[in-house]
């Protein structure tokens, strides 16, 4: 299972998908020093892999997301895969052309291997027990899930945000399993304030009385609290002043201030909205991972600070993506990749998207945002046979 | 050379096979495209029109999407042989600033612009109107050039900052260097192409 189906909805939709699992019997090293003996991803595909192995794309996800990219898991659901208006038949990530593989990160909480699931050693949960990853963990996991779908070489590698953070580890760490690399709204590193705000939210989960060191599972209960502030905080660098001017302003449910804390404001409704829905389905202890990933990665580090030479050793040839309303991972950030690859004399292209939203905007059909990945892939394609 | 405009196509047979050029202000790339496919010559184009944008990523050429007037400081000392403009210093808030830093970031510079010395010009002036003429064929209101200069005023300038002129070409519209031209750049040359080069570079 894990192909796609039309379910007739769209023209356009990959359709009704199945999720697979996918079981990696080998050891996997960690950055921390610890090493887990097999893991388990779960996995979507989208498309069909060509006689020479030649058409696969690998969609890497970002802090929240997971291997359901595109199309509906049921006849019921409500929404597609969190990008589904880019990967489909005939969208930018056009699955007639290409074999797409989208997983759930190592750590993950939506089926693959992390604190959320069994510990063979214990019989319970992970919980704190599972250990904190990095990119490069990531990437080495991804790298295996490749081994074990058989490609030995990605057309392309794309990831936005924390998955663009994957993509570059990818392009520097096995250059020569990628032909092209496509990093959008990221950024080469954390600055202390993106850390800054990580560390809120971290403290947020940490400090709810329902957390138990992380192994609230145990407790039969969930620190929802903590969990619901972390995402009202990241949301808020998710969006752009400017987008919540034009969505909430001032505007209260009734005329009036009411002088208490219940809901006045139309935008703090919204936080609290996405607050409340996020708890239901995510992780504590996944959030926490991913915040540390996030404030972890920094690829230049080994490279006497130099990103120009950890890209040097890359060569895939690179497409970078930034929004102009994006203060999260701002275009100066892209460039700062951008200018690292120049030095580094790999092939680049850099795009600026007029956007109105902010770091989000990455997952939006903004015309000219698709028409340059449209074009860009069109040639990956081509190059690919497909 | 198909399709590659005449400009371009002179610029070509002054830049060595192999190098690594910048081109601001690059369009659709096709004179990165060009001197990929035909003289191994790798390198960026700068632009900022998103559409020229979209369409150098079509056409395979590396593009950076940046203003000219703040784009270079981006690029390291030296770090090209060759920075091309063409046909866009006139349309820059300070053309002055802008080729210091073109031969800056360029071993040499390559800067391309429309003579505004020329006869036509002068005529127009003379009766008393802004000029329209096939080089310039935007009326005063609605012309992106801001910074228009003759071929006199482009000598001094480069005298004044010791620029060496590494090689000039002074053509007609139909790029050709007629007798006209050379007995008399300034009033008879529509487009004018300088190679360049810092007094410090060698």
């Amino acid at each position: 299972m894990g192909e796609a189906e039309n379910g007739g909805r769209d023209t356009d939709s990959v359709g009704l998908v199945t999720p697979r699992r996918i079981r990696i019997e080998r050891p996997l090293t960690l950055d921390c020093g610890r090493s887990l003996p097999q893991h388990e991803l779960i996995v979507e595909t989208y498309g069909t892999l060509n006689a020479a192995r030649s058409n696969a794309v690998l969609v890497c996800h970002a802090l929240s997301g997971d291997h359901h990219a595109a199309g509906y898991n049921s006849e019921h659901d409500r929404k597609p895969g969190w990008w589904d208006s880019c990967i489909g038949p005939g969208k930018p990530i056009d699955t007639r052309r290409f074999y797409v593989v989208s997983l759930n990160n190592l750590g993950g909480c939506k089926g693959s291997t992390g604190p959320n699931t069994v510990n063979p050693a214990t019989g319970k949960p992970y919980g704190p027990d599972f250990p904190l990853l990095t990119v490069r963990d990531w990437v080495r996991s991804q790298a295996m899930l490749a081994d074990a779908l058989g490609i030995d070489c990605w057309a392309a590698v794309i990831g936005g945000s924390l998955g663009g953070m994957q993509v570059m580890q990818w392009a520097i760490d096995l250059p020569e399993r990628l032909r092209h690399a496509l990093i959008i709204a990221s950024a080469p590193k954390l600055s202390a304030q993106n850390i800054a705000f990580n560390e809120i939210a971290r403290q947020a989960i940490l400090s709810d009385p329902n957390f138990h060191g992380g192994r609230f599972y145990d407790h039969d209960v969930l620190p929802k609290h903590g969990l619901k502030l972390a995402r009202m905080l990241g949301h808020i660098t998710y969006l752009s002043d400017e987008a919540m001017r034009a969505k909430f302003g001032r505007m209260q449910r009734v005329n009036q201030f009411s002088f208490n804390f219940d809901v006045e404001f139309e935008v703090e409704s919204y936080l609290r909205y996405q607050g409340q829905s996020f708890v239901d389905r995510f992780d504590a202890n996944t959030y926490l991972l991913m915040t540390k990933a996030l404030d972890y990665f920094d690829p230049a580090r080994e490279f006497g600070d130099k990103l120009s030479d950890a890209f040097a050793r890359a060569s895939a040839r690179f497409l970078v993506v930034a929004f102009t309303s994006d203060w999260r991972f701002s275009p100066q950030r892209s460039r700062e990749i951008v200018q690292a690859l120049i030095r580094a004399g790999r092939d680049v292209s850099y795009a600026l998207i007029e956007s109105n939203l902010g770091h989000d905007d990455f997952l939006m059909p903004i015309p000219q945002y698709h028409k340059v990945l449209r074009n860009y892939l069109d040639r990956v394609a081509r190059e690919a046979g497909a | 050379m198909i399709n590659l405009r005449p400009d371009l196509a002179l610029i070509c047979d002054w830049i060595r096979p192999g190098s690594r050029i910048l081109d601001l202000g690059c369009g659709d790339g096709s004179l990165l495209a060009y001197l990929a496919a035909n003289h191994q010559v790798t390198g960026y184009g700068l632009e900022i029109d998103p559409d020229k944008v979209a369409r150098c990523v079509e056409a395979g050429v590396n593009v950076i999407q940046a203003d000219v007037d703040e784009g270079l400081r981006d690029f390291d000392s030296g770090s090209f042989d060759y920075v091309v403009m063409t046909q866009a210093l006139q349309a820059l808030q300070r053309p002055d600033e802008a080729i210091a830093e073109i031969l800056r970031v360029g071993r040499v510079g390559i800067v391309t612009f429309p003579n505004f010395g020329h006869w036509r010009v002068r005529l127009a002036l003379a009766t008393g109107r802004m000029p329209v003429t096939p080089t310039l064929p935007d009326q005063w209101y609605d012309s992106p050039n801001i910074h228009l200069c003759t071929v006199d005023d482009f000598e001094s300038l480069c005298s004044e900052r010791h620029w060496r002129v590494l090689a000039r070409r002074l053509l007609d519209r139909s790029h050709r260097e007629g007798l006209r031209n050379r007995m008399g750049p300034n009033l008879f040359s529509e487009v004018a192409l300088y190679m360049l080069q810092a007094p410090e570079a060698h």
